[in-house]
């Protein structure tokens, strides 16, 4: 796991082009994990499906669990500024893991519009790119 | 080498004996790491604790190996034990799914696995390295039973949708030719006088020697067709007897498309440390373990447990818990300590009175996304058709890789393979489809692998651990800055709690790290315990 996201972490970021193929080897045996090609996505929707509906659910409700929970994208007043979605992407948070590694400055800008103008929310201020590469972090994965 | 020592060396044990007798026993210890013994994970036997203030009571939070063993060594140590588990069964991420099992997962897809009877799937972990001293002491102690799981099979298929024209190729064939061609590269630039810069003469003889007979190849040293690569590769026409026995040489792969391919990521893979052989399984299942450790616990367990609350004073812990099993009562248990194995993806998110520091780095653990896919065939056509026999196939489609049961081997009748096992983008967009999609998508990518798959599938089951309501994750990913910044307080004692599991080790994601976890976290709890008495 660890390597995978260290890897795509660092193609992403320096364009670096993978061979044919680019099967990574990840960390223990979240180990035995291997990158499968990262989809192409072209805009927030996609990202959304892709990425986000994982845990979040398709409707954008999130999940209740033991005690602790996917919070709810829908009519979550915490959306109301583009930033805090935007850093909470790239870092993370608690249990989630951070995307910065993933996504690139535009998807994670599409992403973020994306949520704040569906499942109920219409916020009319859009978050640009450059605002994102602002905030990126700089986060490793462990070397293993 | 099959005289790699001289014969008047000393053995093995006349060295060691003499060693100790000179430089006594960390000298002993050290030199048998040296030589190859004692290797393993920081596992140094199980801890003796004994002399508990009788009536200490420590509350266990989570039935999974670290919570258990927890419990495990602690009543030995005299301590009045309670575990509280969220579940309606003990194991925690310890698990085996057989037909007739019911899965329901976050988002309230539920799937009903309809393996045949003996068959079933580990969704969780599924293999066990040989230098994973900890878990596999406890196997024994537990008596659990544990067989051989075959991690490397030469006869496995590599595929890549963007090499040799999308077509699978067989472990072997890619390995031996990948190092035959480095091989063959590195004598000549020897031959050529390329190295004689970085390397000295006799160096460049036994390098020369080792690339011979490590690339297989020829007294011209070249990679060539024939006998010594086939007997590496396989041969087009295998060695037979009688009459027409001669074997035929196969072709050797273009050089440039083993380079290009990629594929040779998947000879390293087996190369770590983790994936080394020997590996192992328990026999039925990895659900053994747990049901092996459970057996030694299991009056200690209440299972149906919410936990919402953990507090604490000078005085002990207060846990508050919701009994799903009884209308949802809400209830509290007390103890002088408590030992939490709560994942922290869910643990981050309970009203748990600790310190700021130990509060940020239960919070600073992000955990990784996983999916996996059991499918059951009607027959084991990849040994009847393919001749694998266990081991993992690759690929760099979504589903990463195909695995084949190391139990089994030869039987009638229908069986169920890992036919998928996904982390990152992959394991994140599966996870976001219906259990339908999944299956379905599972089945295409496979047949690029096995064309059998549609005409053979019977039924299958995914497990997408980002949707399992107890851990909301599959396990902990550190970063090197969080690491830096919490791992020792996420590890210490805050007053009367301290942590454990695999988030709490620096073998994450492995049941070793649990039981590593949780033999440091109840030692210096009940050296605490003893300190305060």
């Amino acid at each position: 796991m660890r390597k995978l996201l260290l890897m795509t972490s660092l193609f992403i970021t320096t364009g670096f082009v993978l061979p044919v193929v680019a099967p990574i080897a990840a960390h223990a045996d979240s180990a035995s994990a291997v990158a499968g090609k990262m989809q192409t996505m072209p805009d927030g929707e996609a990202v959304y499906r892709h990425v986000c509906q994982s845990c979040h659910m398709p409707d954008g409700k999130g999940a209740l669990g033991a005690g602790a929970k996917f919070p709810a994208l829908a009519g979550n007043p915490k959306l109301q500024s583009a930033q805090y979605p935007a850093y909470v992407v790239l870092n993370g948070f608690g249990g989630m893991p951070w995307f910065s590694g993933l996504l690139n400055d535009q998807q994670v800008a599409n992403v973020v519009n994306y949520i704040r103008t569906h499942f109920g929310n219409h916020y009319p201020d859009t978050l640009k790119p450059e605002d994102v590469s602002e905030i990126r972090p700089h986060l490793s994965v462990e070397e293993e | 080498m099959p005289h790699a020592h001289p014969p008047t060396a000393p053995t093995r044990r006349q060295l060691l004996t003499r060693i100790g007798t000179l430089a006594g026993s960390a000298a002993l210890y050290q030199a048998m790491t040296t030589l190859g013994h004692a290797m393993g994970t920081d596992f140094r036997g199980p801890p003796k604790l004994t002399g508990a203030k009788r009536g200490t009571r420590v509350l266990v939070l989570g039935s999974g190996l670290a919570g258990m063993l927890s419990a495990y060594e602690l009543r030995k140590a005299g301590y009045d034990v309670q575990i509280l588990e969220f579940q309606s069964r003990s194991g925690g991420r310890n698990i085996s799914l057989r037909g007739g099992d019911t899965v329901t997962e976050l988002g309230g897809a539920t799937q009903k696995v309809g393996f045949a009877p003996g068959n079933y799937i580990n969704p969780g972990p599924w293999r066990i390295p040989y230098h994973h001293q900890g878990l596999l002491h406890y196997c024994r102690e537990f008596g659990v039973q544990l067989e051989p799981f075959v991690e490397l099979n030469h006869n496995s298929w590599l595929h890549s949708t963007g090499a040799f024209g999308g077509k699978a190729v067989r472990y072997r064939e890619l390995a031996s030719d990948f190092n035959g061609f480095t091989a063959e590269l590195l004598a000549k630039a020897i031959d050529q006088h390329k190295l004689d810069e970085f390397v000295s003469d006799d160096e460049r003889a036994h390098i020369r020697q080792a690339m011979k007979s490590w690339g297989a190849l020829n007294k011209d040293m070249a990679y060539t067709k024939g006998n010594t690569s086939s007997l590496r590769r396989g041969f087009e026409k295998p060695q037979g007897g009688g009459i027409d026995g001669a074997p035929v040489p196969s072709d050797l792969f273009a050089r440039k498309d083993v380079m290009e391919s990629g594929l040779w990521n998947w000879i390293a893979f087996h190369e770590r440390l983790d994936m080394q052989t020997t590996m192992f399984q328990p026999v039925g299942g990895m659900d053994q373990i747990g049901k092996g450790f459970t057996r030694q616990v299991k009056d200690l367990i209440t299972l149906n447990c919410k936990v919402s609350s953990i507090h604490q004073d000078d005085h002990g812990v207060t846990v508050t818990y919701t009994d799903t099993a009884h209308g949802d009562a809400v209830r509290t248990a007390q103890a002088d300590y408590c030992v939490c194995t709560i994942p922290l993806s869910v643990l981050s998110q309970l009203d748990v009175q600790v310190t700021d520091g130990m509060k940020a780095a239960i919070a600073a653990v992000p955990y990784a996304s996983s999916v996996k896919m059991g499918l059951e065939f009607k027959r084991r056509f990849w040994e009847e058709d393919d001749q694998i026999y266990g081991g993992i196939s690759f690929t760099d489609q979504q589903i990463s890789q195909i695995s084949y049961p190391s139990h089994g081997i030869f039987s009638k009748g229908p069986a169920v393979l890992l036919g998928g096992y996904m982390f990152g983008p992959a394991a994140y967009d599966f996870a976001g489809m219906t259990p339908e999609q999944r299956l379905q998508r599972a089945l295409d990518q496979g047949m690029a692998i096995h064309p059998q798959y549609r005409k053979e599938f019977s039924n299958g089951v995914s497990f997408a651990w980002s949707r399992v309501p107890w851990t909301l994750g599959c396990c902990s990913m550190w970063t090197e800055e969080a690491r830096k910044t919490h791992y020792k307080t996420l590890c210490s004692i805050d007053n009367r709690l301290v942590l454990a599991g695999e988030h709490a080790s620096y073998v994450g994601c492995w049941q070793e790290g649990a039981i590593l976890s949780a033999l440091d976290a109840v030692t210096r709890l009940h050296k605490r315990a003893l300190g305060a008495a």
